[in-house]
């Protein structure tokens, strides 16, 4: 938020009480708002635990609900090749194959009788367990929490169970053009054997043994590897006891560095094709690699994003969809990650026959940056934008803890939106016009899933077409 | 973070887990001092709930109309109103409404000129294309006027959030938030939309539709099997067509059919507009009066006249599709203010909700016949007599008929026996447990108390319906069942899997 001058406060001051006698204002530019009530960004208490568990607790107690949260580093980024899809499967019968006092079963008819839930799932290097329990619930559900992530038993019946789901999950991935799209643009960017872009295949499935499932869990689930974040209706000092005996005697895991994920050296250039017949649309994606967040650009490229493609008033969505109507869904932008290179792209559907019309409209928006810079107006609207927007960023205090989180499992400063919105504050002009270096039209490749025929342009004019096989594998074991 | 009236009705709904009382009048009470409902003289509703948590508020507006209000040859204009109120009015979009107003009157002059031409018996190739011409010379004549994307930019500079619409089958829902400081913001830009809707890029807006309906029907295996299914299940009823509209239709629908939707069922009698968050009533109500209280009021919409039939013959969509097995079964069942509401819901809470569900214990746990499964009724709406369904997506290598024959399985049980204590005391506690999740966001409140006001003409139902599911006994769930789950209320739908 910008200050508030003096002259500011008593205008919006008198404006408080006359307000519903006045006229009605002839345009939104003339509305006068009050101030905003103060309102601070809430903290969460950080507490660490001996064994080196993070706790963060941040009460809430209008409903009394609790819901936790634990980020545990491991996932699918290190899962091995062969094996992939063994964090997946992992987390997954974590969750259903039942605990030393309770078999699987009895777990999901615990928590479904309580209204409680515990749920695992994994994203990248982060496998994330929460909870969720009516307040009176929440000792019981926090011990039943603690034996899955620590105890799990594993049971090798509920592994068929999951294998079987992820086994579906692989005969179903071309069904959603969209889907098929990011999958395949990941490979493209990022290496098709990259951990940031691989996915698990029938036989990598097939692989994954229960014998894997305990190593996994052995060798990956620590405390020393897990934060947890609690809010909503509890006590301070209860839940903190429920913590430490739910958790104080996990012995720490050994020493382990997290290994960088390998990405491809060299560029992709020219265009990417998989075909696929049963659609009406070309799904397109042009694209090169982003930036880490901690990048010192990250600010103007939030601004830039915002002005490029984040409202119906940026230049993406009025040159591509509405002005041409090309497209329903159109986005993109410089892309940033925690702790790798995110994917800069621009990406839209459009009808078959409409689908050079579509790459053209994204390449011409995106050297538009460079060619047509974003005006002063373009840029403090941008600004405007976020800062007006940021009480959102923490109006919950779930949200808040979710965000939490996220910064210390990626060691981000814990402060960091506050230094977010002063980055936001004082980024210059010319550094959001100098941002747009970082989304660079003659370096994207280029991904098209659509049908082969009936482009108003052959592909081979954006460059050299290299076929992308996404067909199924025979799965030589399945099948009933 | 204050605590207020929503914590002690919470606590109501908590006391009453271990038996079931029903909720206590007093705690209602307690939440309706933070409530007013305020009916302005044109028919517009407001309701206002002041929730201090923090300085924002959300709101949303539900118009009792949607897809089920138009008739083949307008399939998709309620949607497309939906995407019409996003583009401004007199003073946002536009930078001379007077010029452009004369200049839109030409391009639908143009339009018509050019539909009639291109509908008659044998259109004149050299005519069309000359009529066509011209209307997009007239369209290019309009567009100059227009400033693109105006309404969500002076909503984001003021700190908007989520600002977004949806239209079903029965409503239409336009939604978003707002720091707390702006809410003259939102009366002035949300009754704009409504006193003075404009219908600039209205055929630039059809062509972005038309790319919707590729992208979320055409393109998918599920969205193609699903209009299959509700254009065969329901034969009379609008509910039949599609609310994204018809191929055809989303080529013909025009400026003046749109004008005549939205004066047909845009009455202010038909808006419920919820609002929650840090306001105060005392000092809102004035405002709405101000900027809502112009509009003048109209007459109510025609009720809908159509009936659908009693199904008397089952009926089954066999679809080859490149896609992968996909399972559904459809029955006819009453409308959603109905009676028997409450035991379909715990008859979905039962059959399929959730790993302990006989459906995911069967199919998914011990057969490995299917990887998900689920119920749902109010498809493809509520309001009116609707449909029932049950699906499953068969694991690989599992044929439709196996898992037809275990789902039916499960479906007969709930006719022939009784379901168990344990199971009917679950249903219980999740849905006091869902009502009180439901409370946590402000948006999501703000939604459920327009819409049940839409549906049961008071925001309380949202509570009361809780009581309602609590008394759902296990006759009842066997005499519903027994009386919907039969052969010939039945529709079958199913993409069997086929290379192309």
């Amino acid at each position: 938020m910008r200050p508030l001058t003096p002259l500011a406060l008593l205008v919006a001051a008198s404006l408080l009480v006359p307000c519903a006698a006045r006229a009605q204002a002839a345009r939104t530019s003339d509305l006068r708002y009050p101030p905003l009530p103060k309102f601070d960004i809430p903290v969460p208490e950080r507490v660490v635990l001996d064994n080196g568990m993070v706790v963060l607790l941040l009460p809430d107690h209008e409903l009394p609900l609790v819901e936790a949260t634990a980020l545990v580093h491991a996932g699918p980024r290190y899962d091995p090749a062969a094996k992939a899809g063994l964090g997946s499967l992992a987390a997954e019968v974590m969750r259903t194959g039942g605990t030393p006092s309770k078999s699987g079963d009895e777990v999901d008819d615990f928590l479904e009788s309580h209204a409680a839930s515990i749920e695992l799932e994994v994203d990248d290097d982060v496998t994330r367990a929460s909870l969720s329990a009516l307040k009176a619930d929440f000792a019981d559900v926090l011990r039943l929490f603690a034996d899955v992530l620590r105890r799990p038993a594993l049971d090798g019946e509920k592994l068929e169970v999951a294998r079987s789901q992820e086994l579906a999950n692989v005969a179903r991935r071309n069904e959603d053009p969209f889907g098929i799209l990011f999958r395949e643009t990941g490979k493209v960017l990022y290496g098709a054997d990259s951990p940031l872009a691989r996915t698990p295949t029938y036989a990598t499935l097939r692989a994954v043994t229960r014998d894997d499932l305990v190593a996994w869990h052995r060798a990956s689930v620590h405390p020393d590897r897990v934060v947890l974040g609690i809010s909503g209706d509890f006590q301070r000092d209860e839940a903190l006891a429920l913590v430490r005996a739910a958790f104080g005697d996990w012995t720490r895991g050994p020493e382990w560095k997290p290994p960088a994920p390998a990405i491809r050296s060299d560029a992709p250039r020219g265009v990417f094709f998989a075909r696929k017949d049963d659609v009406t649309q070309s799904y397109v994606t042009l694209g090169h690699l982003g930036l880490r967040r901690d990048d010192p650009d990250y600010y103007a490229v939030d601004i830039l994003n915002q002005l490029f493609a984040n409202s119906f008033a940026s230049r993406l969505l009025v040159e591509v969809r509405t002005k041409k109507g090309l497209a329903y869904a159109v986005f993109g932008g410089v892309g940033t990650a925690w702790d790798h290179p995110g994917q800069s792209t621009v990406s839209l559907s459009t009808k078959t026959e409409t689908t050079g019309a579509g790459i053209d409209a994204l390449l011409v928006e995106t050297r538009g940056l460079g060619s047509r810079p974003p005006t002063a107006e373009e840029i403090e609207d941008a600004r405007q934008a976020i800062l007006a927007s940021f009480v959102f960023r923490f109006d919950s205090t779930a949200r808040v803890l979710n965000r939490q989180l996220l910064l210390e499992h990626y060691g981000y400063p814990r402060d960091w939106l506050t230094r977010y919105r002063e980055g936001i504050e004082k980024t210059t002009p010319d550094a959001v016009r100098r941002a747009a270096r970082h989304l660079r039209a003659d370096d994207f490749a280029i991904v098209v899933v659509g049908p082969a025929t009936g482009t108003d342009k052959p592909l081979s004019s954006y460059g050299k077409v290299t076929p992308l096989d996404i067909s199924l594998p025979e799965d030589e074991t399945g099948g009933q | 973070m204050r605590k207020h009236a929503l914590a002690l009705l919470a606590a109501s709904l908590l006391a009453a887990l271990a038996p079931s009382p029903p909720l206590a009048a007093q705690d209602l009470a307690a939440l309706e001092g933070h409530m007013t409902v305020h009916r302005l003289a044109n028919g517009w509703t407001f309701l206002i709930l002041e929730r201090p948590r923090a300085p924002v508020f959300s709101f949303t507006t539900v118009v009792d109309a949607g897809s089920a209000q138009e008739v083949p040859g307008i399939t998709g204009l309620a949607h497309m109103f939906e995407h019409m109120a996003f583009k401004g009015g007199p003073t946002i979009g536009t930078t001379d409404y007077a010029s452009e107003t004369a200049a839109l009157e030409k391009v639908e002059a143009a339009y018509q000129a050019y539909q009639t031409e291109r509908l008659s018996p044998r259109p004149d190739p050299k005519k069309l294309a000359t009529l066509l011409a011209a209307f997009q010379a007239e369209q290019r004549k309009a567009a100059a006027f227009v400033v693109q994307g105006d309404l969500d930019r002076i909503l984001s500079t003021e700190g908007g959030v989520d600002l977004n619409a949806t239209t079903g089958a029965d409503e239409t829902v336009y939604f978003y938030s707002l720091p707390a400081n702006k809410v003259e913001l939102f009366a002035f830009v949300e009754s704009e939309r409504f006193f003075h809707p404009v219908f600039r890029e209205f055929y630039e807006e059809r062509d972005v539709v038309r790319e919707e309906r590729r992208m979320r029907v055409e393109s998918q295996p599920v969205g193609r099997l699903v209009e299959q299914l509700i254009t065969t299940a329901f034969q009379y009823h609008p509910y039949q067509q599609p609310g994204i509209g018809t191929p055809s239709d989303l080529q013909s629908i025009s400026i003046t059919d749109a004008k005549a939707f939205f004066d047909t069922y845009y009455a202010p009698s038909s808006m419920t507009t919820a609002i929650v968050g840090d306001v105060h009533a005392a000092t809102l109500v004035p405002i709405l009066e101000k900027y809502f209280g112009r509009i003048p009021a109209r007459a109510p919409a025609p009720g809908l006249r159509t009936v659908e039939p009693p199904q008397i013959a089952e009926r089954i969509v066999l679809m080859e599709d490149p896609g992968q097995p996909l399972y559904v079964e459809g029955f006819h069942k009453p409308a959603q203010t109905d009676a028997d509401q409450p035991v379909y819901d715990a008859i979905d809470d039962i059959l399929s909700r959730g790993r302990t569900s006989r459906l995911y214990r069967s199919l998914v746990r011990d057969g490995q016949l299917a990887v998900d499964v689920g119920s749902f009724s109010g498809f493809p709406g509520g309001k009116y007599p609707n449909l029932w369904a049950a699906y499953a997506f068969p694991g690989v290598g599992v044929t439709n008929e196996k898992v037809q024959a275990a789902l039916r399985k499960e479906i007969e049980r709930l006719r022939s026996e009784d379901v168990t204590d344990e199971e009917l005391a679950r249903f219980r506690a999740r849905s006091r447990g869902d009502l009180l999740r439901s409370l946590e966001s402000n948006a999501g409140l703000s939604r459920s108390l327009a819409e049940y006001h839409r549906l049961f003409g008071d925001w309380r139902d949202l509570f009361r319906y809780l009581d309602r599911l609590q008394k759902v006994t296990k006759a009842d769930i066997r005499r519903v069942a027994a009386s919907t789950f039969t052969p010939a209320n039945r529709t079958v739908a199913m993409i069997v899997h086929a290379e192309q």
